[in-house]
C-alpha cells in the first residue's frame, strides 16, 4: 500500500468549463521521490493540497486520497487533523508568506510541538535546534531568536522545512518549493529534502514546472496537463524519450545548457485556462500531431505504452516521430 | 564602418545607505555592447544585477562612473520633457512582471499609441498603422490591441510590454528577467520572439538572468557578477565550456541535469564565501 495514493480524484468547481483535476491517479511509496510536473493552471497545486484535506472553497469531488491509510474526501475533522498534524506536511513556494513575519522563528517552530504534542517550553525548544541543525542551518540557537526578515529566502525556505518536519511526517509535500531561489540554493535545498528522503525514509512529492529539476531530483514523475495525467514514467526514461507530445514539447521548450545551439520549438498558444474546455484531448489544440475526427473527439484514456502510461489517442503511431 | 559601441558602461559604482555605513551593491562595472549586440548579466539575488538594469535606464544614479549611448553621456539627471524623451530613446526597459508595468486601466492598442504620441507622431492614421505594426511584430492582433492587461495571459502581456519598449524605437533594450515568471512553453515564443527582434532591428540587449541556459539562448557574449564585483566576462560559449571563475563553475554545477548531486553545491558555495571579502 502506497503512502500517498490519489485514486480517480476528479474536483469541480462551480462556474468553471471544466474540471479542475479530472480522474487523478498518482502514488507515492514510503523514502520515494515523486515528482509531478505541470505549467500554470495545470492543477498540480491543487492536487498536492488535496492530500492535506485542503480543497478550493465549493468544490465538489469524486474519487479519493488516502495519506498512509487515511481517506482524506469526506473525512471527519478529526481524520483531516490527524493527517496534518502526524503524518504529512506541505512546504509552500514562498517561505516570506508562508511564515508569520511578526513573530520569532522559535514561536514558529515550537507552537505545534507545544500545543499538538503538549511538550513544555524547554523540550520543544530543544527539538526546535535539532531540527535547524537537520536542516542545515549554521546556527541554531541564534536563528530561534531571529525573526524571518533577518533571514535571507534560502534560510528562510530551510526554516520551513524545519517547521514542516515538527509534525515528524511521513510524507512532505513540496509546492515549487525552490522556484523563488537562486540556482545555487535551488541545489542547496534539494541537497536537504533528498537526505530527508533517503535518510528517514520520507515520501516525498515535489511539484514543480521544471522537467530538468524534477529529473535530477525525482525517481518517477507525472506530467500534467489542465486537470489531468497525461503521463509518467520513470525520471530517465521520460527525460530521455518522452511519449506525449506535450512532454516532448516542454523538452523542445527548454534552452539547452551545452550542444550546438538550435532554435527552439516552442509549443504554440497558451495552456488552457479554466473557463474553457474540449471534448477531446484538452493538448490537441496546441498539438502538431492532432488529427481531426480522433484527437477532437473524445479525450484520451491514460494507457500502458511500453512501461509507462501515456494518455494520447496517438501514442502508438507517433512514438517514433516525437523525439528531442 | 561606425565602431562606437552602442551602450557603454564605464566603472559603474552604487552604494546603499545601511545602518551607519553603505552597502556596495555594485563596484567598478564596465562593459560594452555594439550594434546588434546582446550581453547577458548573470548573477544570485544581491548581486547587482537589477541595480545595473535600473542605473542603465536611469531609475537610479550611479555614484561613480558613467554611461555612455552611441558615445554620448547618459545625463544623470533630465530637465525638461526633451532630455526625457531622449532619455527614453536611449534606452528602454521591459521588466519582469508586465501586470506591475502596465497600466491596468489603459488598453494595449493604447498604450502603445500614448507611447507613439509623447514621442511626436501627431497623425493619428499613422500612429494607428504603427500600432498594428508594433503587436504584429510581437505576434498580437486586434484582440490584444483591444482588450486590457488583465484581459490578456502572461506571455501576451510580456509581449505587449515589449511592443511598448519597441515603439520608441531605442538603442538599446534592457530586459530583467523578462521571461522568468513564464511558463516554460510561453517562455520559449518570447525567447524566439527577442532572436527575431535582434536579428531585424539590430537593437542591442542587456538581458538581466539567473538562468543560464537563457543566457546562452539570447546573448553572445555574459557578465556573471557575484557580490557587486564582475567576476567573469566573456563569450556565452566559452564561458559554459570552460568557466573560470570558481563562482561560475559553482553556478553551472547547480544547474539540474543528469547525475546531479547537490549536496556537493552546498560545500562549494561555502567555501567560495569564506575566500570571498564582503563588499566594504
Amino acid at each position: 500500500m502506497p503512502l500517498l495514493s490519489y485514486e480517480d480524484l476528479s474536483v469541480l468547481l462551480p462556474g468553471m468549463a471544466r474540471p479542475v483535476l479530472d480522474g487523478v491517479s498518482l502514488s507515492v511509496a514510503a523514502g520515494e521521490a515523486v515528482a509531478l510536473v505541470g505549467e500554470s493552471g495545470s492543477g498540480k497545486s491543487v492536487t498536492a493540497r488535496a492530500a492535506l484535506g485542503l480543497l478550493p472553497p465549493g468544490a465538489t469531488t469524486a474519487g479519493q486520497v488516502t495519506v498512509d491509510g487515511c481517506a482524506l474526501i469526506g473525512a471527519d475533522p478529526a481524520t483531516v487533523r490527524a493527517v496534518r498534524t502526524g503524518k504529512a506536511s506541505m512546504i509552500f513556494q514562498d517561505p516570506r508568506a508562508a511564515i508569520n513575519p511578526v513573530r520569532r522563528i522559535g514561536d514558529f517552530l515550537t507552537e505545534a510541538l507545544r500545543l499538538v504534542d503538549g511538550r513544555g517550553r524547554a523540550e520543544a525548544e530543544a527539538r526546535a535546534l535539532d531540527l535547524l541543525a537537520a536542516v542545515g542551518l549554521p546556527d541554531p540557537p541564534r536563528h530561534l531568536r531571529q525573526y524571518p526578515h533577518q533571514l535571507s529566502g534560502g534560510m528562510l525556505q530551510r526554516v520551513m522545512i524545519a517547521g514542516a518536519l515538527t509534525a515528524d511526517p511521513r510524507l512532505l509535500l513540496c509546492d515549487e518549493p525552490t522556484t523563488a531561489l537562486d540556482v545555487t540554493t535551488q541545489a542547496e535545498i534539494m541537497a536537504v529534502l533528498r537526505a530527508l528522503q533517503q535518510d528517514r525514509g520520507l515520501g516525498l512529492l515535489l511539484i514543480t514546472h521544471d522537467l530538468d529539476l524534477a529529473a535530477a531530483g525525482c525517481d518517477r514523475i507525472y506530467v500534467m496537463y489542465a486537470g489531468r495525467i497525461v503521463e509518467t514514467a520513470t525520471a530517465a526514461e521520460l527525460l530521455a524519450t518522452p511519449r506525449h507530445p506535450y512532454t516532448a514539447g516542454l523538452l523542445g521548450s527548454s534552452p539547452p545548457l551545452h550542444g550546438a545551439p538550435e532554435r527552439l520549438t516552442p509549443i504554440p498558444g497558451v495552456p488552457m485556462g479554466l473557463l474553457e474546455s474540449a471534448p477531446g484531448c484538452a493538448f490537441a489544440a496546441r498539438c502538431r500531431f492532432a488529427r481531426p475526427g480522433l484527437c477532437d473527439q473524445s479525450p484520451p484514456e491514460l494507457a500502458p505504452v511500453g512501461e509507462r502510461l501515456v494518455a494520447c489517442h496517438l501514442a502508438d503511431s507517433i512514438l517514433s516521430e516525437v523525439d528531442r | 564602418m561606425n565602431t562606437t559601441p552602442l551602450l557603454q558602461a564605464v566603472g559603474l559604482r552604487k552604494t546603499y545607505p545601511s545602518g551607519g555605513s553603505r552597502l556596495v551593491a555594485v563596484e567598478n562595472l564596465s562593459f560594452s555592447l555594439h550594434a546588434g549586440g546582446a550581453l547577458g548579466l548573470v548573477g544570485e539575488s544581491g548581486s547587482g544585477k537589477t541595480t545595473t538594469a535600473r542605473m542603465l535606464v536611469g531609475l537610479e544614479r550611479p555614484d561613480q562612473g558613467e554611461i555612455l549611448v552611441q558615445g554620448a553621456p547618459l545625463a544623470a539627471r533630465t530637465r525638461g520633457r526633451a532630455e526625457r524623451l531622449a532619455r527614453a530613446k536611449a534606452v528602454q526597459i521591459v521588466f519582469q512582471d508586465p501586470y506591475l508595468s502596465l497600466d491596468g486601466r489603459i488598453s494595449i492598442g493604447a498604450t502603445l499609441d500614448g507611447v507613439l504620441r509623447l514621442h511626436g507622431c501627431a497623425d493619428r492614421a499613422v500612429r494607428a498603422a504603427r500600432v498594428r505594426e508594433l503587436l504584429a511584430q510581437v505576434g498580437l492582433g486586434e484582440r490584444e490591441a483591444a482588450a486590457l492587461p488583465r484581459g490578456l495571459s502572461g506571455g501576451q502581456r510580456q509581449r505587449a510590454a515589449i511592443a511598448r519598449a519597441l515603439a520608441v524605437e531605442p538603442a538599446v533594450l534592457v530586459l530583467d528577467e523578462a521571461v522568468s515568471a513564464l511558463d516554460v512553453s510561453v517562455q520559449a515564443q518570447v525567447l524566439n520572439l527577442l532572436s527575431d527582434i535582434r536579428r531585424d532591428t539590430g537593437i542591442g540587449l542587456v538581458f538581466v538572468s539567473h538562468d543560464l541556459a537563457v543566457v546562452r539562448y539570447v546573448c553572445d557574449e555574459a557578465l556573471v557578477m557575484y557580490r557587486g564585483r564582475t567576476v567573469e566576462q566573456q563569450g556565452v560559449a566559452d564561458l559554459l565550456a570552460a568557466p573560470q571563475h570558481p563562482y561560475t563553475q559553482l553556478l553551472l554545477a547547480s544547474v539540474p541535469h543528469a547525475g546531479w548531486d547537490p549536496g556537493e553545491i552546498g560545500r562549494r558555495r561555502r567555501e567560495l564565501v569564506a575566500v570571498t571579502p564582503v563588499g566594504e
